[in-house]
Order: structure tokens, then C-alpha cells, then sequence
């Protein structure tokens, strides 16, 4: 069974959200979406700076088995990236909410507010079976 | 060991060594080499014996069964071999006049002809050299349709995400922007989405039918209107081609343009490089958009066209004519089957994939699209086998190679957890089907009672299982001296 952490937002589409409390958010694939893609060799990350709409393509992560996009789950400015990435992406397996992160984000005031919780999550997970 | 391992300085193959050396003089100083270039230095016995080696370790379509899930890994008969290689053909130089090639240039242009008959299209050009090339052109034809018209706001192509990759590196290659279409659960085009995603930015659609899930899609007529109705034209990527030759053609289900792989539905060497051919057909509309050059015939010659004949041609995609010893081989392939052994090809090769996928199914292997027939391919997801005893899609790829199989496509489709995609196609004989289906059987039992037997494997090749993230981040693939000796610094000549 994977770790889902109660605190976090998620995405249908396999991304974590952590409300930093700031104006921010750290931004990540879920425990999951490492285990389908499998050992990650790749990461390609968004630039700082860049203004990004929900749902859009922001970050490639690529494992043994295959390329996978990875979306923005709410508009924002990229205001720092994971670049410890791309020596080791495998820090996303073994650390998928921690050490492995992708981005962070700031955003508006209730961005967070339409992004399902962890319990409309794992529903999503138990829908794919 | 590599054949630069086995070097011995001095040592040669006389028969190899020339008997003069080149005059360099008119070569300007600086650009010559102060030291010989480091080549292997063998005996001949040396050099026949690593490459008889090797190609005794090669896995081929000769030797054994090759299920590659949309490689269409099929027999090539030695015909094609034998005839493609006539010395006449062989020795003809590309610059040859029309007037000394008319024997050649027939051979295409009835090529021309037979692929257009069996895809329902209006022209072909046979010039792209691979299958991603043959993308290109189609998508570029698109382009050029577009543009012809001043029509530039048609800024996205539509792919479904069953796609394969190529297809939205292709449309992003020749400058659109992606828009990826769902798909259903039953394995089609979602048309709600579709629907929603299709305006006046819509470039075209790239669609494979059957697609990469093995299923027919069911409702193509009515994407096609859709599509057309917006605008945009319908792109056939012919990957799948094998399982409705002769049967059912694009052209009439409404695509524009299509691409075909010969060197999979006609049967021409792929794996190893090939090389490939990617020919493709166009509807009336792409017709003045066609890769040069063309074969045409006016009931006394034939002709090259060139830009002269198809002035807003997307232009030249290979030096000459695309790979033409492929393109003889797809011609002569066609001309033994002939009209009736062509739908032949889609019949058996629909057949072998549902009957193994019956017997699979009956052997305890859960399939991802039940209710679906399969077209010529299908697939097979180890979801449950991998959660209750830990058995992956490469832990049973792995252990068929152990068995003399080749693995089939695992892990594609992407949409599929834990997936085999299967293919047998129609030159598989009954007996090779039902020896795969137990070694599967085999395979499945080992698994469950012992998961290390798998996780081992593969036990019998030269190399065991990879580490495929090594593999990935540590590229190692050019060989160099590490020592003086490996490398004697010796002046040229």
C-alpha cells in the first residue's frame, strides 16, 4: 500500500500539494505514481520565475519504463525548483514527499481550496484498482 | 570482448591491407592526422570468428518467436531477398538515366499503384526512409495544406493518449502544439472530450486505428466528420496497419494521409536498423503536397517526378529514392501475395492474436480490454499477478528470454499497468502459438511459487538481468585505449 501523509492535497493525476503556510506550495509526484513509473533515471524542471496555468505541463520525470509529464496542479510563479534532481532523481523513489520534490510554487490566496484530500485520493486509487 | 581487446600490434589480415598507400600531399597540412587512427589489429580468422560469434548471440524472426507488440515482427520471405538483390537492380547507380532504369522505375511505380489500391488513397510517394519520417511528411503535408490556403491559425494537432510517442514528437517537430484526447474505458477515443478540444486552432488529428490497446476504433467515420467539419485533416499513423490489410482501407474510413510501414505490414527486415520505409498516401486534398520524387508512367514510359511536376511539394526527404532495396523487396512481397493473398495478411494475423489471447486468458492471464475483440495484437496486464506475488511485467519478459523468446512490448502501452503487448502475427504456425502459451503457463507457475525464479532471470544469456538505472545515467558506449600498448602512437603512413 502506499504512503499518503493526511496533511497533503492531491491531484487525480498523481501530484502532491503541501501548503507551506506563505503564500506557497511544494509541489511533487505521489508515493504511487514512483511506484507505477518505477526506478526515475530523469527529471527535467521548469525554470524559476516561469508563470505557470493549472493543469499545464511543467516538469518531465522519466523512468526505466517511460517518459511522464508532470502538471502544474494550481496557477502560479515557479519560485524554486528541486535542483538536486538531476543528479539524483532517484531521491523521488525513495522519498517521494520529502527529498523529492519538484517545485515550489507561490500562488494566490484559496488556490488550494479545489484540490481533492486525501481520502477523495485514495478513491481515485481505488478506482484504478 | 570487443574486437579492439583482441588487438596485437602489427598483426594484420593481408588479404584487407592495400597495396598502396593513398598520396595525401593534396591534403593541406593541418588537416592530417600526426598519428594513426587506432583501428583493431586482427588476424582475419580473429575477425571472422568475433563476428560469427556475435551473430550467433543475434535473437532474429529466423530463429525464434518475436511477439513484439506493434513491431509486427513477421516472417520475410527469402523471395523478396533474392530478387531485390538481382544484380541488375544492385548495381544500378542512382544518377542512371530514366531511359536505362524503366525496369526499376516499373517496379515502383506498380508499388505506387498496389499501396494506393490497398489503402483507398489517391497518391503515394515511397521516398520516406523510416517510419518517423513518414510522420513527418504527412504532418508536413498537413502543414503545407494549411498554409497553402493563408489558414495559419491551425496551431494544434490532436493525439489520443493511446498514441504512440512518435506521434506527438512528430506533430511537435513540424511546429504544432499537442493536445492529448483521453480515451475510454472500453479502449476508444473519448468523443466528449474530442468534442470539446476540436476549434479553429485544430490543425488536424493523429490517429492509429486499430490502436497501440489492440482494439478497432469503433466510431472513426464519425471523428472523421468531426474533424472535418472543423477543418482539419485526418492523419493514419500505419504502425498497425498488419491487422486490416486488405480488409478495411483508411482512405475510406476518412483519413487524409496515411503512413505505412513496409518494413512491418510488407514484410521487409526491421530490428537491427532495417533500414525502414515509411511511404505515404495522400487523399485528393494533400495531393499537391507529396515528397518528391514520385514514379509516374504515361502508358509509354516511366518518369520521375520531380518539383517541376508538384511545384509546392514538402520537398526531398533522402538523397535519392527513400531505401530502395527495401522498397523492392515491399514490391515483390506484394506482387507473391496479390490481391487475394492480401487480406489473407489481416485475416490470420487477427486470428493468431485471438487465439492466443483465448488460451491465455484460459491460462489464468487477465486481459486489459475483456469485452474487446482483438485486432492483431492485444494485451495483457499482470496488475493482479504483480500485487498478490510480486510478479512484474519484466520479471516474466526476463524468464521468456531464458525460454527462447523474445520479450513482447511491456510497459506500453502507458495507460495499462504491469502490461505484455502481444502480437504473433499471420506467419506464426499454430504449433509455435501453443508452445508459447505453455511456456507462459510455465512462467506464471514459477511465479507463484517461487518469485526468485523470475526476479533471476534472465539465467541462460550471455548477460543476466540489467541495471537498467546504471544503464540509463552511466552511459558507456564508446570504447577507448587505457594504455600505451592499447594505443601505439605511430605516425601516418
Amino acid at each position: 500500500m502506499s504512503n499518503l501523509p493526511a496533511e497533503l492535497k492531491y491531484t487525480a493525476s498523481h501530484e502532491w500539494i503541501r501548503d507551506e503556510g506563505d503564500g506557497t506550495v511544494t509541489i511533487g509526484i505521489t508515493d504511487h505514481a514512483q511506484e507505477l513509473l518505477g526506478d526515475l533515471v530523469y527529471v527535467e524542471l521548469p525554470d524559476v520565475g516561469r508563470e505557470l496555468d493549472a493543469e499545464e505541463a511543467c516538469a518531465v520525470v522519466e523512468s526505466v519504463k517511460a517518459a511522464s509529464d508532470v502538471y502544474a496542479p494550481i496557477a502560479g510563479e515557479v519560485v524554486a525548483v528541486n535542483e538536486a534532481l538531476s543528479d539524483s532523481p532517484e531521491m523521488i523513489n525513495s522519498d517521494a514527499y520529502g527529498d523529492g520534490w519538484l517545485i515550489k510554487m507561490k500562488v494566490e490566496d484559496g488556490a488550494l481550496d479545489d484540490l481533492i484530500d486525501v481520502d477523495a485520493y485514495q478513491a481515485v486509487l481505488d478506482d484504478e484498482g | 570482448m570487443l574486437i579492439f581487446e583482441q588487438s596485437s600490434n602489427g598483426r594484420r589480415g593481408t588479404a584487407q591491407a592495400p597495396s598502396k598507400l593513398a598520396d595525401v600531399s593534396s591534403i593541406p597540412e593541418a588537416f592530417r592526422r600526426k598519428t594513426r587512427a587506432f583501428m583493431p589489429e586482427v588476424s582475419e580468422l580473429q575477425a571472422v570468428r568475433h563476428y560469427t560469434r556475435l551473430s550467433q548471440k543475434n535473437f532474429s524472426i529466423d530463429t525464434e518467436f518475436y511477439p513484439l507488440g506493434s513491431c509486427t515482427m513477421k516472417y520475410n520471405p527469402r523471395a523478396c531477398n533474392a530478387l531485390a538483390m538481382l544484380p541488375e537492380f544492385l548495381h544500378r547507380h542512382p544518377l542512371a538515366p530514366e531511359s536505362l532504369s524503366q525496369g526499376f522505375l516499373a517496379c515502383l511505380y506498380d508499388l505506387q499503384e498496389m499501396l494506393k489500391e490497398v489503402t483507398g488513397m489517391k497518391g503515394v510517394s515511397l521516398t520516406p526512409m523510416a517510419g518517423a519520417q513518414g510522420e513527418f511528411a504527412g504532418v508536413a503535408m498537413i502543414r503545407a495544406y494549411h498554409d497553402a490556403r493563408g489558414d495559419t491559425a491551425r496551431t494544434e494537432i490532436l493525439v489520443p493518449d493511446a498514441a504512440h510517442g512518435t506521434n506527438p514528437a512528430t506533430a511537435v517537430m513540424c511546429g504544432f502544439e499537442v493536445r492529448e484526447i483521453p480515451t475510454d474505458e472500453q479502449g476508444d477515443v473519448d468523443l466528449v472530450a474530442l468534442e470539446a478540444a476540436i476549434g479553429p486552432q485544430t490543425a488536424g488529428i493523429m490517429l492509429t486505428n486499430p490502436s497501440t490497446l489492440g482494439v478497432f476504433e469503433r466510431r472513426i467515420k464519425k471523428i472523421a466528420g468531426m474533424v472535418h467539419d472543423a477543418g482539419g485533416l485526418l492523419y493514419y499513423d500505419g504502425a498497425n496497419l498488419n491487422a486490416i490489410l486488405g480488409k478495411v482501407r483508411p482512405g475510406d474510413m476518412g483519413f487524409d494521409v496515411i503512413h505505412m510501414n513496409l518494413h512491418k505490414t510488407f514484410s521487409t527486415p526491421h530490428g537491427g536498423g532495417g533500414p525502414g520505409s515509411g511511404a505515404v498516401g495522400v487523399g485528393s486534398r494533400l495531393l499537391p503536397f507529396m515528397p518528391i520524387p514520385v514514379v509516374d508512367y504515361d502508358c509509354d514510359e516511366y518518369r520521375w517526378l520531380t518539383e517541376k511536376d508538384i511545384p509546392q511539394t514538402i520537398g526531398r526527404l533522402s538523397a535519392w529514392m527513400g531505401n530502395a532495396g527495401v522498397l523492392l523487396r515491399a514490391y515483390v512481397y506484394a506482387r507473391m501475395l496479390g490481391r487475394d493473398g492480401m487480406h489473407r495478411v489481416g485475416e490470420f494475423a487477427t486470428l493468431n492474436a485471438n487465439y492466443l489471447l483465448a488460451l491465455l486468458k484460459k491460462s489464468g492471464f487477465e486481459l486489459a480490454f475483456p469485452e474487446r475483440r482483438a485486432t492483431h495484437e492485444f494485451i495483457v496486464t499482470l496488475k493482479n499477478q504483480a500485487k498478490e506475488f510480486g510478479i512484474t511485467a519484466t520479471d516474466v519478459a526476463k524468464r521468456l528470454l531464458d525460454y527462447g523468446y523474445h520479450a513482447p512490448t511491456i510497459y506500453f502501452p502507458l495507460l495499462v499497468p504491469e502490461c505484455l503487448l502481444i502480437e504473433p502475427t499471420e506467419t506464426e504456425a499454430k504449433e509455435d502459438l501453443d508452445g508459447f502459451v505453455e511456456t507462459m503457463k510455465k512462467i506464471l507457475a514459477e511465479g507463484t511459487e517461487n518469485i526468485k525464479t523470475l526476479k533471476d532471470a534472465p539465467v541462460t544469456l550471455p548477460v543476466r538481468r540489467l541495471d537498467e538505472v546504471r544503464a540509463a545515467k552511466k552511459l558507456d558506449l564508446a570504447w577507448r585505449p587505457t594504455t600505451a600498448f592499447d594505443a601505439p602512437e605511430q605516425a601516418a603512413n
